[in-house]
């Protein structure tokens, strides 16, 4: 567990040092328009692919397993409805759990 | 401050406080989210807690675990959440110039630099009622945040398996749900988040687990040259887009 550690403390070293950087960086070091939406369009890269590697994938493998893709479906579907942040999260969570108990996965 | 902004300071009187209470507590209790998806992933309470203390930010958080929830490499989960926190670098020069923390402040300050106190603060009439707003949704977020943490590991702890209560959708809802404002607000948006699935789970099956989400970022440099400073249309019933006041 001590990797584990290792990979909290250094995360949360480099994500509070990006944070830090912003409040202290002259604003022209960041003033570049491509600089800027790079960094405003790496979230939705690195989100979405996230999301994906997750619900379809397991290890190298493709992985389609009904109770997740389910689950996923469902978070869209609240998201469409403009459903707040936790319901998404318990509709998605929810789905999943109601369809594996049902015997489906 | 834009035309949006302006227009909301002068229909609605600001009420930093209230607001950023609200969004606080909102957003805070999705913190059970991440405590569970963290402890199911195979770290601990205690790692759990760490990361919501000292990294509090959402997004990396969650990739963290979800990158070791699939077995890859601390490593490449490090890496990627690092990548992911870049963004609140940009928050950290926005809100440089409005509150104008010095010395110890700013290195309080610093620590809650994230999506919503951006948000907030940047929605405010005037400096004054910025630095306000700022320190009511982060002190509000942060500790809804890390007792909604503490609880969800702890819970996620004592039932038997993370599957059977769906917990292993958590993580991809969540990663969607944060990025659905975004994806609403432009068409670049979703190209580049669609290049970005793409392009990782192309090379899913070559490279080391966590790699191919770093890869990703590939789809945000390309989209980032192709249309450098487009910037999207603002989105009123979104307030956790704060780039689009800008």
């Amino acid at each position: 567990m001590t990797g584990a550690w290792i990979a909290v403390l250094a995360t949360a070293a480099g994500c509070y040092g990006l944070k830090l950087a912003g409040l202290t960086v002259p604003q022209r070091v960041l003033a570049s328009p491509r600089v800027r939406r790079f960094a405003e369009l790496v979230p939705i890269a690195l989100l979405a692919a996230l999301s994906a590697v997750q619900t379809v994938t397991s290890g190298h493998a493709f992985d389609l397993d009904a109770a997740r893709l389910a689950g996923l479906s469902a978070a869209v579907v609240a998201l469409l409805l403009r459903a707040p942040f936790l319901l998404v999260i318990v509709a998605a969570a929810g789905t999943a759990a109601a369809l594996r108990a049902a015997g489906i996965s | 401050m834009s035309a949006l902004t302006r227009t909301r300071a002068v229909v609605k009187p600001a009420r930093p406080v209230r607001d950023g209470v609200g969004l606080g507590l909102a957003v805070g209790v999705s913190g059970v989210a991440f405590g569970a998806a963290a402890v199911s992933s195979g770290l601990t309470v205690w790692q759990a807690c760490a990361l919501s203390l000292l990294a509090f930010t959402g997004a990396s958080q969650f990739a963290l675990a979800g990158v070791i929830a699939s077995g890859g490499s601390l490593l490449a989960g490090t890496v990627g959440a690092i990548l992911l926190g870049s963004r609140n670098t940009l928050y950290g020069l926005r809100l440089a110039d409005l509150l104008r923390p010095r010395g110890v402040r700013r290195l309080l300050t610093a620590l809650g630099v994230i999506d919503e106190t951006t948000a907030v603060s940047l929605a405010q009439p005037d400096p004054g009622t910025a630095r306000t707003a700022f320190t009511a949704t982060f002190s509000c977020l942060y500790l809804t945040w890390n007792l909604a943490t503490l609880a969800g590991a702890i819970g996620a702890g004592r039932i038997g398996s993370p599957q059977s209560f769906g917990l292993d959708v958590v993580g991809p809802a969540a990663f969607l749900a944060l990025i659905w404002p975004r994806l609403r607000s432009g068409r670049a948006e979703r190209l580049v988040a669609v290049a970005g699935v793409a392009i990782a789970l192309g090379v899913t099956p070559l490279l080391p687990v966590g790699v191919p989400v770093i890869l990703a970022a590939m789809a945000a440099l390309g989209g980032a040259l192709s249309s450098p400073g487009a910037q999207p249309p603002p989105s009123p019933e979104s307030p956790l887009s704060p780039e689009t006041t800008s």
